[in-house]
């Protein structure tokens, strides 16, 4: 064990001196315009402006919507970043080389102007945008290489493995059987062979009968009992799931993934779904958030022309005539769910509820929304009651007892939270 | 491309049209063959293997799910959220009624109306009309295109049609209700230049002519004033029901409430008589009321003249004497509340309002109480104008008229001889919304926008001025009338810009207050409301009453041994111009407690003379005729109605209103009368009554008439006991333990509550309520409460999940228990709203076998309908009897179709608020302190990470109360508007010590501990009398 460690050590610091060699290089290679203030605070500063303004089109290390924009004081100079910022059109109308490039290579739209971005910002968005969240990689690195060293260190058997194991001894146990019974057959045509009293003989070979044990009354009560428990347990949760439509996922009339949006994208739930955090319904979004980048984007993986899918949204918008899509999560009527309260009040994952929503292709329910389930889950969810005044006085009346405060000591079980 | 012409058939017996084939041609499967016994019945097995069979289809068949869409739209317009309320600023006005308003819409739809805090006229308050108006705007009665004579037509063609035809019509008259906005008058100027100077007449259905004509004479200026009952200490009415229907009945409730209401910091409060021949809801307000004849009305304004004439030093009149119990003692009060008192008259007799001012001059009032210098512009009609239209429409003289929004052959005296008149114009013309009594008689129908869809201002009083948006895009081709006057005038521009241009010229050099034009539209629009600084103009007696005093001396009697009839409007209904609204016809009349009917209201003695009983909701029938004109109307006997007066409402009897109005109650326009120059309400000769032995049911939500001298129900005092004990009147019962009473809560078979955040709780103070019912209109709004129809009331079912009761006095003495059922021939009336009382110890919570009522941690009783199985036991258990049950499916069932439209037609049911579940069959429903409310209240300040303000959430009754008898909060927040009235120490137990001494619980004794607190009702009078 310990000499696994020590190697994995030495291993880690090569990565890191060759990584460390390599940024030093390239830092001597491709200079930041040093007008770039590298601080915390002008990233944070900057932070902000990108969230609020940039994150929709633009990655700070990949190619999205926009171009990756990390590096782009290399290529221009910081001056000249800002004034595209503010306003790209008049950069591109003044016969700017770069700037008509780029115009070109993004199918010849325009990046909305920030002329509203006072000078502050802007230098915060290219600090934050220069120096801000970068992906260490000698911390990647240390992270990868932490991972290998508790897997090896810890010695918890793979699942994989678990399976191949109960096969080997389901096996061996099946070689035994036919052993024994081989065994058996030998032993019995050995003492046939000898010279037995005939009681004795009548003995060996005796035969074991089944018929008579099927119709013992013990068994048949036993089998009786077992069908009608068997049918009764079916029958009920069949009943039960009568109108619980888990794994409910139907075709949609644009084929709409949302594994490559908010999965391979990374696009924010609350930029379609934009009730999420203030109403009761997240809201599907109408088709001019759609719009918002498929204006630009016309296909998928940089195909020419235009995607049938895409093109889908293009003839709603042109003909006024909104999209239909199948409502995939219904609750009954009865019963009143509402997202602000678990989304921006409780700070639940969208994924609690709706499963790797990230992962799937065609939109299914993941949970079974039945008020079980939600109940369950109201007796275990302790109350988001950080920095929240509201309920500063539940938390004070609350501190007597040694359990957190779950939704359902507020009153999380009640029906009138949910009917009325 | 060619008409494709092909038919195809199943199969030649279709061709053939085969009777056996026709017979099952509809039904998709064949009907099983039954295997039937020797004796051809079926035999027991067939039936279950059918019976099992349906069963299991039955089930598979609920287990498919249907397929629900949901649809974005394709724009999202910014500023609307699914699930989240809109709010606009808006202004409601009908037939002079006004109200600024405040609507909530919801994904585009108006569901809510409420009233705007920032108006100075109704300080955010409203009544039941306009509550219910956003019903209106979904009537499918409502005409979906414009008409030319009778057959839908083209906006196009009609304008050209009606711009021809005005052309060569000769004299073009418009015939309108008061218009309370300046930019549709000068539209209507517009307009009347370009056909000859068209002239603008205007009436009004319930007429306050009598006011402004009063005014002329004795102030030289045809204007009603403003009146300040919130200054007064003494208010006189002659049959001024200004509570309820008079001239501006919010802002006049309002400012009444502000005198009524007492503490032990301000231990005071007004005195108001009454001297009135019905018995309305202002006379069941006052502190002292005395029943007259409506033929001494007149006489007994003049004596009120001459008691305050001779100790002012003034000239006397000579008038026959009347004898009129409490008029001295008025008089006495009145002096000495010099320029703090108020004399008002609902006559519509000019000479009694000259010696109505004269009063008010004699005691210093004009310009304290009574503001003639800052007039209003409510109910400007001219009946005078109006008679002389009337004879010219008839003559054959007008040759073309325009009904702009009102109904005169139904709610004018004269209906009859215009519906007649009509036909000998060259070209008659209405904008009214839909096909009615007068529309339906007219060449051209150009209807116009609901209000909730249109563009337009008011000024209802000096200096004060409103706007009206569209809250929800036009749902039928229908167009703003005032743009139909311009286009026909010749003008191009639309309203909403010539509404612009017109403020932009007038009202913004004035208001501007250094903003650019679309700043201060922007926020006139946002606000609702605008007031401009102006002079008054110094306004002093010219005339003098002597003339007009004498005029009274001689049409008015001091005996007069006929019947009379005195013709007042209903709360609910008014003009009746809002009749087809079941909200409103569903709502019980504050007195009589009636629903879906008008009706002769008798006084006692007669019916006792007349042999009319009155047995619960079973009454006869009486035959009225005045002049020749007869109706046959129910009788309803009311205690306090004058002897030998009748009372019959209008705003009934319409016929071509729609399904829900058409045939309710009789009309009682026809009975006015109009030859005095003036709509005369008050019928003094000439009336016969005769009953008809018929028998008839009236629906009336409340049957039983006193409270049996019940302390626990009605707790009640007189000022000075106040004064000198602040728990007078209350009443504690005690309860027998262990050889000593004690207080009801010191015994208790439940365990208790603890409420460790919030505490709801609602203060009703008695004194405030004026029983006016808009707060059950505004229930029914907000929690989609089923309207239920006549028969159904007649059931006892109707749903209401508030009620206002009100108690009759009785004369009898406390062991006369026959006697206390009867009441008192001037009764004092009470006034009792009454709702779920959300008990902490919830008889109903106990019985329920299913837990579908259960108790909440905020102290609320909460109704799970999806739980309740229908037992009804928690309603048989409820000692308020608050709890209502479904009998039937009210929704979607068109039984009910023509009474409940709000949940049966696809239009209808946009009024729904989404927040609430429509209730099915077979479940019990009740009160929930409006809970969505609750609960979106405290989403949002956990939202924004902070506690709950008090005020942000609030009841939908407590909202829309006109005097803030209602108050509702959190129990638990000291600060509270609720904790500070019922003096609440902090405490999270759900026991409240309530220091106040005038809250009690209704039934104290049951300890069912309450979250509802009344307040004693405190009249002022000298002593404790019936």
């Amino acid at each position: 064990m310990l000499s696994k460690r020590s190697l994995v050590g030495i291993r880690l610091s090569f990565q890191t001196l060759a990584v460390l060699f390599f940024m030093l290089i390239g830092a001597s290679a491709y200079a930041v315009d040093p007008a770039v203030i590298d601080s915390d605070e002008a990233i944070a500063v900057g932070k902000t402006v990108f969230n609020a303004n940039c994150k929709t089109c633009h990655k700070l290390d990949q190619k999205y919507i926009g171009p990756a924009l990390r590096g782009s004081t290399v290529r221009n100079s910081a001056e000249w970043v800002k004034r595209w910022i503010k306003n790209s059109g008049e950069v591109i109308a003044s016969g700017d080389s770069y700037a008509v490039a780029l115009f070109k290579e993004y199918n010849n739209s325009i990046m909305p102007a920030y002329t509203f971005l006072s000078d502050a910002e802007l230098d915060g968005l290219l600090s934050y945008i220069e120096y801000g969240d970068k992906v260490d990689p000698a911390a990647a690195a240390a992270v990868a290489g932490g991972a290998d060293g508790s897997t090896g260190a810890g010695g918890g058997i793979p699942s994989e493995y678990l399976t191949v194991i109960l096969g080997v001894l389901v096996l061996v146990l099946i070689l035994i059987l036919v052993v024994l019974g081989l065994i058996i057959s030998v032993l019995t045509k050995y003492i046939n062979k000898q010279d037995l009293p005939e009681d004795e003989k009548e003995f060996v070979s005796q035969k074991f009968e089944f018929a008579k044990v099927f119709k013992s009354d013990g068994f048949i009560i036993v089998v009786t009992a077992l069908v009608i428990a068997l049918v009764a347990k079916t029958a009920i949760d069949g009943l039960y799931s009568v109108g619980v439509q888990q794994g409910y996922a139907p075709a949609q009339p644009i084929a709409f993934s949302h594994a490559l949006h908010a999965g391979q994208y990374e696009v924010a739930c609350q930029y379609c779904h934009t009730g999420v955090e203030i109403g009761k319904s997240a809201n599907i979004p109408s088709a001019n958030i759609c719009m918002n980048c498929h204006t630009h984007i016309q296909n998928v993986g940089g195909k020419e022309g235009i995607s049938p899918e895409i093109a889908k949204i293009y003839a709603a918008v042109d003909n006024n005539q909104p999209i239909e899509w199948v409502r995939v999560h219904n609750l009954p009527d009865l019963a009143y769910f509402n997202h602000a309260q678990h989304v921006a009040v409780g700070g639940i994952e969208c994924q609690t509820c709706h499963g790797p929503i990230q992962e799937m292709e065609v939109v299914g329910q993941h949970t079974s929304l039945t008020m079980g389930w939600c109940i369950d889950c109201h007796r275990q969810t302790e109350v988001a009651t950080q920095g929240n005044a509201y309920y500063d006085k539940l938390v004070q009346l609350h501190s007597d007892s040694k359990d957190a405060l779950k939704v359902k000591d507020i009153g999380g079980l009640e029906c009138a939270k949910c009917h009325y | 491309m060619k008409e494709n012409k092909k038919t195809y058939w199943k199969g030649l017996e279709q061709l053939s049209n085969d009777p056996e084939f026709v017979k099952h041609a509809d039904k998709e499967f064949a009907e099983l063959p039954t295997i039937l016994n020797e004796d051809g019945s079926a035999s027991r097995r067939d039936f279950l293997k059918v019976m099992g069979f349906s069963l299991a289809a039955a089930s598979l068949a609920a287990c498919e799910a249907p397929i629900r869409k949901a649809i974005p739209y394709v724009n999202k317009p910014i500023d609307i959220n699914p699930s989240i309320p809109n709010y606009y600023a808006s202004t409601f006005a009908s037939g002079g009624d006004y109200a600024a308003v405040v609507v909530k819409t919801r994904e585009g739809r108006p569901i809510k109306i409420d009233g705007n805090e920032l108006s100075p006229i109704n300080k955010g308050k409203v009544n039941a009309i306009v509550e219910a108006s956003v019903l209106s705007l979904y009537d499918k009665q409502r005409l979906a295109n414009p008409m030319i004579g009778g057959a839908v037509a083209e906006w196009a063609a009609l304008d050209t049609e009606v711009k021809s035809k005005l052309a060569s019509a000769g004299t073009v008259k418009i015939v309108a209700n008061t218009i309370l906005s300046p930019s549709t008058e000068k539209a209507l100027q517009e307009f009347g230049a370009a056909f000859g100077g068209a002239e603008l007449i205007m009436y009004d259905p319930i007429s306050n002519f009598g006011i402004s004509k009063a005014a002329e004479t004795f102030y030289g200026a045809a204007v009603i004033p403003s009146y300040h009952f919130d200054k007064a200490k003494t208010i006189v009415s002659f049959g001024a029901d200004f509570l309820g229907t008079w001239i501006s009945p919010i802002e006049f409730a309002g400012a009444y409430a502000k005198t009524r209401k007492i503490s032990k910091e301000k231990p005071e409060m007004s005195r108001h008589y009454q001297f009135e021949s019905n018995l309305s809801m202002t006379g069941a307000n006052a502190d002292y009321r005395t029943p007259i004849k409506a033929s001494q009305s007149g006489l007994a304004v003049l004596a009120l003249y001459n008691a305050i004439a001779s100790k002012s030093g003034a000239a006397t009149v000579s008038a026959s004497k009347v004898e009129i119990a409490n008029l001295d003692k008025a008089a006495a009060d009145l002096l000495a509340s010099k320029g703090a008192s108020l004399v008002v008259s609902g006559s519509n007799d000019p000479n009694v309002q000259i010696v109505i001012n004269a009063i008010n001059e004699l005691l210093g009032n004009n310009g304290a109480t009574v503001d003639f210098a800052n007039p209003v512009f409510f109910r400007r009609g001219n009946d005078e104008r109006m008679n002389q239209f009337v004879g010219e429409l008839k003559g054959g003289q007008v040759g073309g008229v325009i009904f702009y929004n009102c109904n005169p052959v139904y709610d004018h005296a004269r209906g009859a001889e215009i519906a007649e008149g009509i036909a000998k114009a060259k070209v008659s013309i209405s904008t009214n919304g839909t096909l009615d009594e007068t529309s339906s008689l007219v060449q051209i129908v150009a209807p116009d926008h609901h209000f909730l869809e249109s563009w337009n201002d008011f000024q209802p009083k000096q200096g004060q001025f409103s706007l009206s948006q569209p809250t929800i895009s036009p749902l039928f081709k229908t167009r703003q009338a005032q743009e139909s006057f311009l286009i026909w005038a010749g003008s191009t521009t639309n309203y909403y810009d010539y509404l612009q241009a017109n403020w932009n010229a007038t009202l913004f050099p004035l208001a501007g207050k250094g903003a650019s034009f679309q700043e201060f539209w922007d926020q006139a629009l946002f606000n609702g409301v605008v007031s401009v600084e102006t002079t008054p103009k110094s306004v002093s007696a010219i005339g003098d009453a002597s003339a007009a005093a004498s005029a009274v001396a001689q049409t008015y009697k001091a005996d007069n041994s006929g019947a009379e009839l005195v013709i007042y409007s209903k709360v609910g209904i008014g003009s009746g111009a809002f009749a087809n609204n079941p909200w409103l016809q569903e709502m019980p009349d504050p007195i009589t407690k009636a629903t879906w009917d008008n009706y002769l209201t008798v006084s006692q003695k007669w019916a006792t003379d007349n042999g009319v009983t009155m047995y619960e909701e079973n009454t006869q029938k009486a035959s009225i005729t005045v002049n020749g004109k007869s109706l046959i109307v129910p009788i309803l006997v009311q205690p306090g109605q004058a002897n030998g007066t009748f009372g019959l409402a209008i705003g009934y009897g319409r016929t071509k209103a729609g399904r829900v109005a058409d045939g309710v109650g009789v009309n009682a326009y026809d009975l006015l009368d109009a030859s005095k120059g003036f709509v005369n309400f008050d019928i003094t000769t000439g009336v016969e009554v005769a009953v008809t032995g018929d028998s008839y049911k009236i629906a009336r939500t409340q049957t039983h008439q006193t409270f049996m001298g019940r302390e626990n129900v009605i707790q009640e005092s007189v000022l000075s006991a106040y004064q000198a004990d602040a728990s007078a009147g209350r009443y504690r019962p005690k309860i027998y333990k262990d050889g000593e009473f004690v207080k009801p809560s010191k015994l208790s078979l439940w365990k208790g509550h603890q409420y460790s955040q919030h505490h709801w709780g609602l203060a009703i103070d008695m004194n405030s309520c004026i029983g006016c019912g808009a707060c059950t209109v505004a229930c029914q709004v907000e929690n989609n409460v089923a309207v239920v129809g006549k028969q159904e009331v007649l059931n006892r079912r109707e749903m209401a999940w508030i009620r206002i009761d009100r108690y009759y006095s009785s004369d009898a003495s406390a062991e006369d228990l026959k006697g206390m059922e009867i009441a008192a021939e001037n009764p004092e009336v009470t006034f009792q709203p009454m709702m779920c009382q959300q008990c902490n110890n919830a008889p109903c919570e106990t019985v329920c076998p299913v837990a579908a009522t259960t108790h909440s941690s905020e102290g609320l009783n909460q109704m799970t309908y999806n739980r309740c199985i229908g037992t009804r036991y928690c309603a048989n258990n409820c000692p308020y009897k608050v709890r209502r049950f479904n009998w039937f499916k009210y929704h979607d069932n068109k039984d009910f179709a023509g009474v409940n439209i709000a949940q049966n037609d696809d239009l209808g049911k946009m009024v729904l608020n989404p927040d609430v579940t429509v209730r099915v069959r077979g479940v019990m429903e009740k009160c929930s302190m409006c809970v969505q409310r609750i609960q979106a209240g405290k989403l949002t300040a956990k939202r924004e990470k902070r506690t709950i303000q008090d005020g942000e959430i609030n009841m939908a009754c407590a909202v829309a109360c006109p005097t803030d008898a209602l108050v509702f909060g959190d129990m638990n927040d000291p600060n509270s508007k609720v904790s500070k009235l019922l003096k609440i120490e902090e405490n999270i137990s759900a026991l409240k010590e309530v220091g106040e001494e005038r809250a009690y619980h209704v039934l104290e004794e049951i300890n069912v501990s309450p979250n509802v607190w009344y307040f004693t009702k405190i009249r002022n009078k000298e002593k404790n009398e019936a």
